[in-house]
């Protein structure tokens, strides 16, 4: 326990002079996502920059702050000055920033977004002042973007291990009633309260207990498990300490979709310092807790973020969910007793046990407390990862943090291929477990999709049931055949080959899977379709009776037209255009030739982005009739 | 028959959990996993090779093919769903006239879905090889693959 006390005294000592810097650092958010953005290659450049200038100044590389639409994100601090950071930068915009700031001295105004100082500075907003991020509440996300996570000294300067050390004072069932006291639920989708199965499995029988972290992340569309562990790393770890302490574990597995490397290089050189630190192994710090981590890499399968099907797969099975009972709390891995808890669960409790209960209970209301990460995509003008006290109001979320819709508002889905598409009448809907239920909608893990006038609702309903067929373990029936045929359903009325008695089809194939399903993937598979039959009804009864799909999507519904009085004769489409559909001389209207037109909106988007074309392309379904 | 299987398999233990690493191992290592990787590893894990295929099957990340050159992923997230990545990959599909799953006679690229990179705010993306783009559309993307060869 001392020798972490000096090292968190070397850490603070450390974290000081970053904030009271002699040279110039600059950060730059390297998360998968700031990476994706280009952020490499602006360190590439910015290491060449100060090279040439020959500055002193160093670089550092931090996680993701949320706002995904500003990436790639590059701050600056000089010393005695507070860190301002620019949005959006690309390799031109850099020069002139670095220019400006470093060079002059002088913050680049107009290029920058905000700034993280104390107090007013210049005509920059303070970047926790913005509208995205003004209404969030970090507590989870607390360190994203701020800190280096590759440095465990960083996460110890700004109190990390401070709620483990706390629990290692407290008996452990005095750690769960804490956990309890604060109200904490499951964040991987069903809400279950942590507590509740926490108590089963220390109570369980065994010698040889286990906890799992679920990094799974299977909801496609959902990124906020990757995030934190990419930019909060030693918080997660730190959650599973505590959990495995409080349980009574001794080892700890973290299962984690390959698809994210970098996710899986950060937790392995994370929990290398843990070890040189003596927070892993035997009577870890003096106590007589012992305690090892290791990583399980999953393989790709959807199922196998469900508890029975995960724990088959690091046991080298086929990912199929089992009936329960026995739960896993009670005969898991192995045999033995095990908790799964969730990433964002895991990373909450450092915070529980370094704030206390009471503390958690501030936030949320009753029944919900604390707060929940969301990842906010779609045609939403702000996406990105966001943190929200639980009951914040869906229209809060999409209007004042996302900032509004592309175009008109149509849909959110919540809970990913589990959930449910909520139409407009939902804008009030508080985002609680209970609220989102009531509506045949589920939390689930935190994707929250946005949908406007462009996107087609029986397109997405059948994209999500598609999915779930597809990622469907194939052991009870009701899943397996079922959802096959709704899929075929789906996929007539989206040719244009649906019957009216679909509808009915669709709704009673539906409700028997949810009855009949083995586990939460056949349970839920068909709330889209069944969410999207309740509320965007129209839009089906369109695809069937009219062969309409109003928002242009569905391929055989559709046609893509010239608009000659528009059309500028630019050629930019007969030179994209992959099967010659599209035919003419430069400077007069060109000729769509509709058999040869394979609508792969190639001609579309050039018509679009081409300064010289004249928007003349359109895509056009058949009139409203019905 | 590569020598380095043995010397990737003396690092695991001799039971079933340890069969998924191993495939990934072999997988990251050999590029896939061919049929007479599959013979050793049944032999030295004492388990049959169906046994084997059974449980690699199941997996997406597995696969039993030589990969081409480069290897593009598109993106069938959600979030690029929504902003047409399926466009994308009929586009790619019938650009290198293989369907997903498939390599390209040249060996120049292979094609797969995926569902979700975690870069879902910069959709639609595209992974070819270690890289990611984002915000892609087809324009941008026939451009792109002229750099790989
Ligand atoms: C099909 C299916 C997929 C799931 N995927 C995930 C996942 O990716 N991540 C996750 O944490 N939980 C997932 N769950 C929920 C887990 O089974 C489990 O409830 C959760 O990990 C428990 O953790 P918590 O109590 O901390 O929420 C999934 C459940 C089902 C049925
Ligand atoms: S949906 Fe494509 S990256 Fe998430």
């Amino acid at each position: 326990m001392n020798k972490l006390k000096e090292k968190i005294v070397l850490a603070k000592k450390k974290w000081e002079e970053l904030e009271n810097n002699r040279e110039p650092i600059i950060f730059v958010g390297a998360a998968s996502c700031g990476r994706a953005a280009g952020a490499l290659e602006l360190i590439n450049e910015i290491g060449t920059f100060i090279k040439d200038h020959n500055i002193k100044a160093r670089i550092i590389q931090v996680g993701c702050i949320g706002p995904c639409y500003l990436e790639p994100l590059v701050d600056i601090k000089l010393p005695g000055e507070p860190r301002v950071s620019y949005n959006n930068v690309n390799t031109k915009t850099l020069q002139v920033i670095l220019k400006s700031h470093l060079i002059e001295g002088k913050p680049h105004v107009k290029l920058s977004i905000g700034h993280f100082g104390k107090d007013r500075y210049k005509d920059i907003p303070h970047f926790f002042e913005l509208p995205m991020l003004k209404p969030q509440v970090r507590i989870v996300l607390r360190n994203c973007g701020l800190i280096d996570p590759e440095d465990i000294d960083h996460y110890l300067a700004v109190d990390g291990y401070q709620g483990f050390m706390n629990a290692l004072t407290m008996k452990p069932d005095d750690v769960i009633a804490t956990v309890r006291q604060a109200g904490l639920r499951g964040r991987g989708g069903a809400g279950f309260p942590t507590f509740r199965k926490w108590t089963v499995c220390r109570n369980a029988p065994g010698e040889q207990k286990y906890l799992i972290c679920n990094a799974d992340e299977g909801d496609p569309g959902a990124f906020m498990n990757r995030s934190l562990i990419e930019s909060d790393t030693h918080a997660v770890l730190e959650g599973m300490l505590i959990a495995g302490y409080a349980i009574g574990a001794s080892k700890g597995i973290i299962y984690i979709r390959a698809e994210y490397p970098l996710a899986i290089e950060r937790l392995k050189n994370a929990l290398q310092q843990m070890r040189e630190n003596g927070l892993l192994g035997n009577n870890i710090l003096g106590s007589n807790f012992n305690f090892d981590i290791k990583i399980k890499e999953g393989a790709g399968a959807f199922v196998c973020g469900e508890e029975t099907a995960l724990i088959g797969s690091i046991e080298g099975k086929r990912g199929m969910p089992r009936s329960r009972p026995p739960f896993p709390a009670i005969a898991g891995l192995f045999g033995c007793p095990t908790i799964i808890n969730n990433v964002e669960t895991l990373g909450t409790l450092p915070n529980i046990l370094r704030n206390g209960a009471e503390w958690y209970t501030r936030y949320g209301k009753e029944g919900n407390r604390g707060t929940k990460t969301f990842s906010l995509v779609g045609k939403i003008r702000r996406p990105g990862l966001i943190e929200v006290q639980l009951g914040t109001p869906l229209k809060e979320i999409i209007f004042d943090i996302g900032g509004g819709v592309q175009k008109n508002f149509k849909a959110i889905q919540t809970g990913g291929p589990s959930g449910g598409c909520l139409s407009e009448e939902f804008l009030e809907l508080p985002v609680d477990y209970e609220s989102l239920a009531s509506a045949g909608s589920i939390m689930g893990s935190g994707g929250l999709i946005v949908m406007d006038e462009d996107t087609c609702i029986v397109d997405v309903a059948k994209y999500f049931l598609d999915f779930t067929q597809k990622e469907s373990c194939g052991k009870c029936v009701p899943c397996r055949v079922g959802t096959r045929h709704m899929v075929e359903i789906l996929e007539r009325i989206t040719h244009g080959e649906g019957v009216p008695e679909d509808l009915l089809a669709l709704r009673t194939l539906g409700e028997t899977i949810k009855k009949g399903a083995l586990c939460g993937l056949g349970q839920t598979a068909p709330n889209p379709v069944l969410t999207t039959l309740r509320y965007f009804r129209n839009e089906y009864i369109e695809h069937i009776k009219d062969r309409r799909c109003r928002a242009t999507v569905c391929k055989d519904l559709i046609e893509f037209r010239v608009i000659k009085e528009k059309c500028t004769g630019c050629q930019s489409c007969v030179r994209v255009c992959p099967t010659g559909a599209i035919t003419g001389p430069r400077s007069e209207p060109h000729n769509l030739d509709p058999t040869k037109c394979i609508k792969c909106r190639s001609c579309y988007e050039v018509c679009r982005y081409e300064a010289i074309a004249g928007d003349a392309i359109v895509i056009r379904s058949a009139e409203k009739k019905s | 028959m590569p020598e380095n299987i043995d010397s990737i398999l003396s690092q695991y233990s001799r039971t079933l959990d340890e069969l998924i690493p191993i495939l990934q191992d072999v997988q990251s290592e050999f590029g896939y996993i061919g049929s007479e990787l599959v013979k050793k590893i049944s032999r030295y894990l004492r388990i049959s090779e169906n046994q084997i295929y059974g449980v690699a099957s199941f997996y997406a990340q597995f696969r039993f093919t030589a990969p081409g050159r480069n290897s593009i992923r598109v993106c069938l997230g959600t979030a690029c769903h929504v902003r047409g990545g399926a466009t994308l990959l009929e586009m790619l599909e019938r650009g290198l006239e293989i369907t997903c799953g498939e390599t390209t006679p040249d060996g120049r690229f292979d094609l797969e879905r995926v569902a979700c990179l975690g870069c879902c705010a910069l959709s639609p993306v595209v992974q070819i090889n270690k890289n990611i783009y984002s915000r892609m559309t087809v324009t941008k993307l026939t451009e792109l693959l002229k750099v790989y060869e």
